[in-house]
């Protein structure tokens, strides 16, 4: 292609969103509209999923040892359950370490009562998970270590976490494919719509010469112009109203703050300026480079 | 029958359009087009004559290639038109130009960007069209409304754009579907004059139409349809009463 005619295309596919201003305004705020759903639940999500994962964080299994372990029989067990997958970390906390934070709950010189430390048989490992669901297998693991003598766990907090997990899951899943149906939908609509206004320009096209290449450039770039404009428009409405969201429940209810603890936007729009450009393009050009192929039969 | 067609069409250099043992059948009705055979030669101007259904659109399409023959073949320049790959048919297009009854103009476009649109699709040059596209216009009496857009113009105005638009790439062969069919009779004789002089200049014409006066006075062969055959191909025939 000449680069003049590379501009010409271009050209008119700028053009063409402004001559058929209303079938592009329709088609904007269908994208928009879709976009939209898709970013706010974005959001929601990935929030959620930032909550369970701080709560999953601090989900650990104590590992207790028999009589008489020592300390290095202790750490070559650390070293072995912390090369496992499942395994975000394993802190060693000594007998006396034990003692010093049992005793800080307790009045001064409540330690000097005693000769020699009452935990002496408590030191542990606290071990940490990348994956709450694997939790019971790394139990069933640690408690055939020779020398472990007993662990502490919490099957319900796991479980629940677990759970929400594999929900969360089945609901995105749920979500993303009713708006994907709902974008086909209207998107389609929208496209019928404009075919009507664009099938004769089209014929004519293709009579006096032109190749379906040629014929479809415009159309595909004014779709993909389309589909950016339309995922640019939720995207800021996101980014504000998000930022407002925000800083109304940290004033409204600051008593939950620690349980709720919102990503800041810069996070989630890291990623979802990305994926919603990437999807309005998309929807953008199948578009109009279906609506197209269509009347190229001629 | 096919090696037969070829041999014609390569022997004789001064056929342009050949139809040899043509028929078309829709899938849902009687053929439109009957074991046709026509032949033109180069520079030739040529009415196609007929009633509604007699195959005349028929005919048009299929040497444009929109449709395909159910029998027979279909030259074109030299080029068996069904046999022609789906990619090339732009190019082909581009030896032919056409004009509608209905003039089929860019109705956001001035007059200036109808015409310059036939040399965009063929990617010459801006500087180029800058020259060509007014030479065109001159031709066809419109180089003063440049600017205007089709619904500023009148009838037989929109279908001086449309010869242009055709005449622009300098086909060989010019087909005109009806063109003076929304005209006036004034409008309609000066655009049978323009096109006789399109066919004075090399090109050749072919012109498909209703209108009786039209094919009468110009005493220019004349090819009569009906019901999908030809009934009559006369040199400086005249219009065939059906009744």
């Amino acid at each position: 292609m000449r680069i003049s005619a590379f501009f010409y295309t271009l050209w008119q596919g700028i053009r063409s969103i402004f001559r058929n201003k209303w079938f592009s305004l329709a088609s904007i705020a269908t994208i928009s509209a879709c976009l939209f759903l898709f970013g706010l639940f974005y959001a929601v999500l990935m929030n959620f999923q930032h909550v369970i994962k701080t709560a999953e964080e601090g989900v650990s299994i104590s590992v207790y040892f028999e009589e008489g372990i020592t300390e290095e029989q202790i750490i070559v067990i650390q070293d072995q359950i912390q090369k496992r997958t499942e395994v975000s970390k394993a802190i060693y906390v000594s007998a006396d370490e034990a003692w010093e934070n049992f005793s800080k709950d307790f009045p001064e010189g409540f330690k000097d009562g005693f000769r020699e430390n009452p935990l002496k048989n408590s030191a542990k490992l606290d071990v940490y998970l990348n994956d709450v669901s694997q939790q019971s297998s790394l139990v069933t693991y640690t408690s055939s270590i020779e020398g472990v003598r007993d662990i502490n766990y919490s099957d319900i907090t796991a479980e629940t976490l677990s759970g929400f997990n594999v929900l969360i899951g089945y609901v995105s899943l749920g979500i993303i494919f009713i708006l994907l149906a709902v974008s086909i939908f209207l998107i389609s609509n929208t496209v019928t719509i404009g075919i009507s206004v664009r099938k004769e320009e089209i014929m004519i096209m293709k009579y006096i010469g032109a190749t379906d290449f040629f014929v479809r450039s415009p159309f595909v770039i004014e779709g993909i112009l389309i589909g950016i404009f339309g995922s640019l428009l939720p995207l800021g409405i996101i980014f504000i109203i998000y930022e407002r969201v925000v800083e109304y429940i940290g004033i409204r209810f600051s008593i939950l703050s620690n349980i709720l603890q919102f990503l800041p936007a810069e996070t989630i729009f890291r990623d979802l300026t990305p994926i919603t450009i990437g999807i309005g393009v998309g929807i953008g050009f199948l578009g109009s480079y279906s609506t197209v192929r269509k009347h190229l039969r001629v | 029958m096919i090696k037969k067609a070829s041999k014609i069409q390569k022997q004789d250099e001064h056929t342009i359009i050949a139809l040899d043992h043509v028929s078309k059948s829709y899938s849902t009705g009687a053929p439109a087009l009957n074991d046709v055979s026509i032949k033109i030669k180069r520079g030739e101007f040529v009415f196609i004559v007929g009633d509604s259904g007699s195959g005349k659109s028929t005919l048009i399409k299929l040497l444009l290639k929109e449709l395909n023959p159910t029998e027979g073949e279909v030259f074109v320049d030299g080029e068996n038109v069904e046999k022609l790959k789906r990619r090339k048919v732009p190019k082909f297009r581009r030896r032919i130009g056409v004009v509608f009854q209905d003039f089929r103009l860019l109705k956001d476009r001035n007059v200036f960007d109808n015409v310059a649109f036939a040399q965009r699709i063929i990617q010459v040059p801006t500087r180029e069209i800058k020259k060509n596209v007014p030479s065109v216009l001159s031709k066809v009496g419109l180089a003063a409304k440049y600017k205007a857009k089709p619904r500023q113009l009148s009838g037989g105005e929109q279908q001086r754009v449309a010869i242009a638009r055709a005449l622009v790439n300098n086909p060989k062969i010019l087909l005109a579907d009806e063109p003076t069919g929304n005209l006036d009779p004034n409008n309609s004789w000066e655009i049978m004059k323009l096109l006789e002089d399109i066919n004075q200049d090399g090109t050749t014409v072919l012109v498909v139409t209703h209108n009786r006066e039209i094919v009468n006075a110009m005493e220019k062969r004349v090819i009569t349809m009906k019901k999908g055959v030809v009934i009559s191909d006369e040199e400086k025939g005249g219009y065939i009463d059906e009744d």
